[in-house]
């Protein structure tokens, strides 16, 4: 009973953003975060873990300062961490990172009441991409934007959250589940987790480790095996936020008439 | 000191967590009440903050020195009266039966306030006895199966909150001055004990403090610490460490105080231009960062001499307390007087931080008696 998460190391957008000439990022000059919805999913993790006693392993592919990272998350009381590093993965567009971390995952193998959790999206790339490709190359059913997650046997039923409106959708185990940053609130690591993650081993798995597995083609990874071409990096426009009206009265039909009518869209 | 990786994560975790929940609501609330917040308590028992460096054994993180000056620094940083919250526990609140307790005597006392169940207070100061702890007339007088204690505690911080109360008694009058002490642990809901009023304190608002007195309580035999007669020198041992805590608390508190007074100069104009950029102020800001870190430094290295045990310990404990004390007064008085007439206001933290770092210099031992102990060591 396992829950895989899959974390990202992505430089702190909040602040300003550096791009190279060759119009990707400028990672070395940024401070680097865990990627914040992947925070959701490792709590979901850790929430799951509190009630039905899964065990949960982080899969990370980066360089190896992103091993600090991984150790944060032991902290916050992830059970295992993997880091997926190696030059030969340098580079890798999501296509290409996608195919390396469900060869990973596989390695260390998936049974039938697995789950596998990634956040939405990574705010460097914004791409949303690699947790779906890793569901599909693993052949496994998925379930994108996860407001809420429940448990049953081997039912996991998830409330997916849409602009307009919301889907209850339930699967069966294995399957994958991408988590929005509406899930939860991630919890802080404690004190006794910080000592003990500087004790525990973080296992790394390497081209050589991965390179016989079936899904792992040397001329489908790393920066050369990416299909992906960069054109430009920018930074996307803050979007508006929403406003509630609540109550089903006509004080608030009324309240919503007055605020359509002052931006003249009746 | 360069910090390794496992303290700076520690660090982290220590900052997101009080800047995140130490929120102004809560702040002004401790202010405007007085009152202890438990639902900071439980949160901060959640995270293990009260057992930070409590053996594993007895239910802590078992975490060293640096990682718990590392927390009461962070945390005093946003709140001084919050870092106490979690400093008691791993320093007064537990120190004397770590040191001179009974394996069962730990496991029944310490495993409950480290994993913040219960709270356990340090009371040695009386009316009479302040810095001459020596002069302690609380009296236990062994009958039959019990001590039988009568006396009055004061400024005893915690007090209306405890489940026990480290308890300081003569238990041999004959004997003079810190001699014939003994330590017991007294349950404070024995009939006889009752709590005096909360003291009305210049700062620390939100941690009451109050008198102990003690009629006829009659305390079981076992409740008794180490030996009779021989209660002083863990009171003592344990302010060595609880010294460590109070000087990291004043380094938190000027570092709070230092970078709202640098927010501040560089926010406020005068004459054209940010007050920042008058070498009046510069120069202050200078001073103050360089104390700081001189403090910073002294703080760590003696919370690495008592990581190893160093006979020095003791020594650089009074010496980090009375210069980081001394040097948050200073510090939270410069960055006040940054902020001009803004600085004697409530709604800006630096009043606060002021009236706080008042109490440094003189708990868990005055800058005085911190010279005492340093001198004592110098002229051995």
């Amino acid at each position: 009973m396992k829950i895989f998460v899959t974390v990202k190391q992505v430089p702190d957008t909040s602040g300003k953003v550096a791009v190279k000439d060759d119009g990707t990022l400028d990672r070395a000059s940024m401070q680097t975060i865990t990627n914040p919805d992947d925070l959701n999913a490792v709590e979901a993790a850790l929430d799951l873990k509190d009630k039905y006693g899964y065990k949960v392993i982080a899969f990370c592919m980066g360089p190896g300062p992103a091993m600090q990272m991984l150790r944060e998350l032991l902290a916050m009381g992830v059970d295992e961490a993997v880091l997926v590093s190696g030059r030969e993965f340098g580079g890798s567009d999501t296509y290409a990172t996608s195919q390396i971390i469900a060869a990973a995952i596989d390695t260390y193998g998936v049974e039938d009441d697995d789950i596998i959790l990634a956040g939405r999206q990574a705010i460097d790339g914004d791409t949303a991409q690699v947790g779906p490709q890793i569901a599909e190359k693993l052949g496994l059913p998925q379930i994108t934007y996860a407001g809420e997650i429940t448990k049953d046997g081997k039912t996991i039923t998830v409330k997916r959250i849409l602009e307009d409106g919301y889907m209850m959708i339930s699967v069966d185990t294995p399957c994958m589940v991408t988590c929005i940053k509406e899930l939860n609130t991630p919890r802080y690591m404690s004190v006794s987790g910080v000592l003990e993650a500087f004790e525990k081993d973080i296992a790394i798995f390497d081209y050589e480790k991965l390179k016989d597995h079936p899904l792992i083609d040397a001329t489908t990874i790393g920066l050369k095996g990416s299909p992906t071409n960069i054109y430009k990096s920018f930074t996307p426009p803050q979007k508006g936020v929403g406003m509630m009206l609540k109550g089903d009265g006509k004080d608030t039909t009324n309240e919503l008439a007055d605020i359509l009518a002052k931006k003249h869209i009746i | 000191m360069i910090l390794n990786q496992k303290y700076e994560t520690l660090r982290k975790l220590y900052r997101q967590f009080a800047e995140t929940e130490f929120t102004k609501e809560i702040m002004d609330e401790l202010m405007d009440t007085g009152e202890y917040n438990w639902d900071m308590h439980k949160k901060m028992a959640k995270y293990g903050f009260f057992g930070v460096k409590t053996p594993k054994a007895y239910g802590g993180a078992g975490g060293d020195y640096i990682d718990y000056v590392l927390m009461v620094e962070e945390f005093a940083r946003v709140s001084p009266v919050l870092s106490l919250y979690a400093n008691t526990p791993n320093s007064l609140g537990s120190g004397p039966i770590l040191y001179g307790g009974t394996e069962e005597q730990k496991k029944r006392f310490i495993t409950p306030v480290a994993q913040g169940k219960e709270m356990m207070v340090f009371a040695l100061t009386e009316p009479g006895a302040g810095s001459d702890a020596g002069g302690t007339t609380t009296t236990a007088i062994l009958d039959g199966d019990e001590y039988v204690v009568n006396g009055r505690k004061c400024f005893i911080s915690g007090a209306p909150m405890a489940d026990w109360c480290l308890t300081f008694v003569k238990t041999d009058p004959s004997q003079k001055g810190s001699r014939g002490i003994s330590l017991l642990v007294v349950d404070m809901h024995l009939p006889g004990v009752s709590v005096g009023a909360h003291e009305n304190k210049m700062g620390i608002m939100g941690y009451p403090t109050s008198d102990v007195v003690f009629e006829d309580v009659r305390v079981p035999k076992d409740c008794l610490i180490g030996k009779v007669d021989k209660g002083f020198p863990l009171a003592m041992q344990t302010l060595d460490g609880g010294r460590l805590g109070v000087s990291a608390q004043s380094l938190g508190l000027a570092q709070g105080a230092f970078e709202e007074a640098v927010k501040y100069s560089k926010e406020r104009k005068q004459f054209g231009r940010r007050i920042a950029d008058f070498q009046a102020i510069s120069f202050m800001l200078a001073e103050m960062a360089t104390k700081i870190e001189a403090a910073r430094q002294l703080v760590y290295h003696a919370a690495e001499l008592k990581n190893i045990n160093s006979p020095d310990a003791s020594k650089v404990c009074s010496m980090a307390k009375l210069f980081a004390s001394e040097m948050c007064n200073e510090v939270a008085a410069r960055a006040v007087q940054i902020h001009g007439g803004y600085g004697y206001i409530r709604e800006y933290k630096v009043e606060n931080f002021y009236r706080d770092a008042r109490i440094m210099t003189i708990y868990e031992g005055t800058s005085e008696v911190q010279k005492m102990v340093i001198a004592s060591h110098v002229l051995k």
